[in-house]
């Protein structure tokens, strides 16, 4: 389970530039959960994927995974219980080794990296197995270095290990928004089928109100470092993208109304 | 012949500071100049043992670990206290000017008297040949530069299969994707400043381990000797490169060496020329210069052929 206490992060805080990316943010996230993360451009959505992974420090708040008091541990030791999938389809694979040693080191995840051989014959057959099974013919190209594939094939393979070893949460930070159309289908594909088959606890932020609509048993909407909605259950099913974006406008149109309420309030007393 | 054995020879021992380089450079994409201090640091060290009657090996060993130190001290401030990779490597190789002049006592040593590596070569070597004098395709040649030679392959072979091994263990293979993909690396799990650090300090123990081998080959230590080395070393690796590619591990370390020997092939054959050796350094900076640009400016040549590049 994970379950973030109420975090708060402000960047280049005192400086014209401070950005309070997240505003006390909470969230508990039951165990097998799926949940879906929407919001505006500078919403807090990817920061807080980023909270939850350790790629900062928050400024205030806490944040458990499985019980665990995780908010002062470094990325790295956080990388040990949590998959991740970034949006750039290069940040989760190293380009200049083979396939078969990525997914090895994703193999180890959580274990200690000793003086053992890396690459031992029962995992290459274990590697070709999982690997057939995405259908992309990358079988007989265990040895090829990963740079040498498409973004959406290594954006499956970075699935693959992200969820080898069965992470307590796993964060999808916008997987699919770099690829091409069908390579984002089918990456959307096997993340619902390996999320669905292992029972993933898993945080997924995307910017397409469709996946948003149908994939997941949670919806959360953001707006400016806050958690604005929390569709669950029923209310989660029913859902339409269209909904989702009445929403958007919704709080659209407020912004606007608070904006020229305060241009209103100043002409009259400044 | 000599001149031929002896390049071949100093190629074979200054593979080793080519090969901490590789690790540095290529494996970790982390420019650390520290070799020119670690260089001289594992040279001192084991002058300073052996003419104390310390045994070779030993005193091998001793410099390797300097040297291993002195590179975990580059990686700790350059991951720990985040300071610039190069300002770093600056800083350690600076320091160790100071270090080795201490060790040493004064800023050279001889150890011609003294028992080394090249001492037990040479009497493995006449024992072999049972006291008859070597010829080589006609050209007479010493029992001592044989064996030298032979002691200086047989030792860079077998490191170079240990570095073949180990980046293919599960450690290692953590410290090739930590200089492919850091970001990558810490989401699996693994601690990348410490890779770092181990990473460092296993090429300063090589390039350590070529200066105190270096210094048994030619019977002396000098404090200047490690100027430049980074260069030499790095000269090596692109020369490797050039021959072997940069695609596969095996091929890389087999590369550099071949590299590292062809370098001092050339060296040999440019000062037989009559090169002056003040101007060593000069030429290999600006050999390693072309060599670095060379790759882009054919790309640019090749791209004006074919019309501009789509954008």
């Amino acid at each position: 389970m994970l379950e973030i206490r109420s975090i708060g992060k402000t960047f280049n805080s005192g400086t014209p530039n401070e950005l309070r990316a997240l505003q006390n943010v909470s969230l508990k996230v039951d165990d097998g959960s799926f949940v879906v993360i929407i919001g505006t451009n500078g919403s807090g959505k990817s920061t807080l994927l980023n909270a939850v992974a350790g790629s900062f420090f928050v400024d205030f708040g806490a944040i458990l995974l499985g019980g665990t008091n995780v908010t002062r541990w470094p990325e790295h030791r956080r990388g040990k219980l949590i998959g991740r999938v970034f949006q750039n389809p290069f940040a989760g694979t190293a380009a200049n080794m083979s396939i078969a040693e990525n997914l090895a080191l994703a193999a180890q995840r959580g274990k200690p990296r000793r003086l053992s051989w890396l690459l031992r014959r029962n995992l290459l057959s274990q590697f070709r197995d999982r690997v057939s099974q995405l259908n992309m013919g990358l079988e007989d190209r265990l040895k090829n270095p990963i740079g040498s594939l498409s973004g959406g094939q290594r954006q499956a393979l970075t699935l693959l290990m992200a969820s080898w070893q069965r992470p307590q949460v796993l964060l999808l930070d916008e997987h699919t928004a770099a690829l091409d159309p069908k390579s984002a289908d089918q990456v959307i594909a096997l993340t619902d089928a390996i999320i669905r088959r292992d029972k993933l606890t898993a945080l997924m932020v995307t910017h397409s109100m469709q996946q948003a609509a149908n994939l997941a048993d949670r919806l959360i909407m953001m707006h400016r470092g806050r958690v604005i909605q929390d569709f669950q259950g029923a209310e989660k099913k029913r859902i339409r993208a269209e909904d989702l974006l009445s929403r958007f406008e919704e709080v659209r149109r407020a912004e606007l109304l608070d904006e020229s309420a305060a241009a209103m309030l100043r002409r009259a007393y400044i | 012949m000599s001149l031929l054995l002896g390049a071949l020879t100093l190629g074979f021992i200054f593979a080793l500071i080519a090969l901490g380089v590789y690790i540095s450079f290529r494996i970790f994409a982390f420019p650390d100049i520290t070799a020119d201090g670690s260089s001289t640091l594992g040279a001192a060290l084991a002058a300073m043992l052996l003419v104390h009657n310390v045994n070779p090996v030993l005193g091998t060993a001793v410099a390797f670990i300097g040297g291993f130190l002195a590179g975990a001290v580059t990686g700790i401030l350059a991951t720990k206290f985040r300071i610039n990779g190069l300002l770093a490597g600056i800083l350690v190789m600076t320091g160790l000017y100071s270090v080795n002049l201490h060790i040493m006592g004064r800023s050279n040593i001889s150890v011609l008297g003294s028992k080394t590596l090249s001492t037990y070569a040479e009497r493995i070597g006449t024992s072999v040949a049972r006291g008859h004098a070597l010829n080589i395709l006609g050209w007479e040649v010493t029992s001592l530069e044989v064996s030298s030679f032979v002691a200086s392959f047989l030792f860079v072979s077998a490191v170079g299969c240990v570095m073949y091994v180990f980046f293919q263990t599960s450690l290692g293979t953590a410290m090739r994707a930590t200089g492919d993909n850091s970001e990558m690396i810490r989401a699996l799990g693994v601690n990348d400043e410490s890779m770092i650090i181990l990473g460092l300090a296993i090429s300063n123990g090589l390039i350590a381990l070529g200066g105190a081998l270096i210094v048994q080959y030619q019977g002396f230590a000098d404090v200047q000797m490690g100027i430049g080395i980074v260069v030499w070393g790095l000269a090596s690796v692109i020369i490797g490169e050039a021959l072997v590619g940069t695609l596969q591990l095996g091929l890389s370390i087999t590369g550099a060496i071949m590299g590292s020997v062809l370098f001092r092939l050339m060296i040999a054959i440019a000062l037989r020329m009559g090169l002056n050796p003040n101007d060593l350094k000069l030429v290999t900076a600006v050999f390693v210069f072309l060599a670095l640009i060379t790759p882009a400016l054919l790309k640019r040549l090749r791209n004006r052929h074919t019309g501009p590049a789509h954008a």
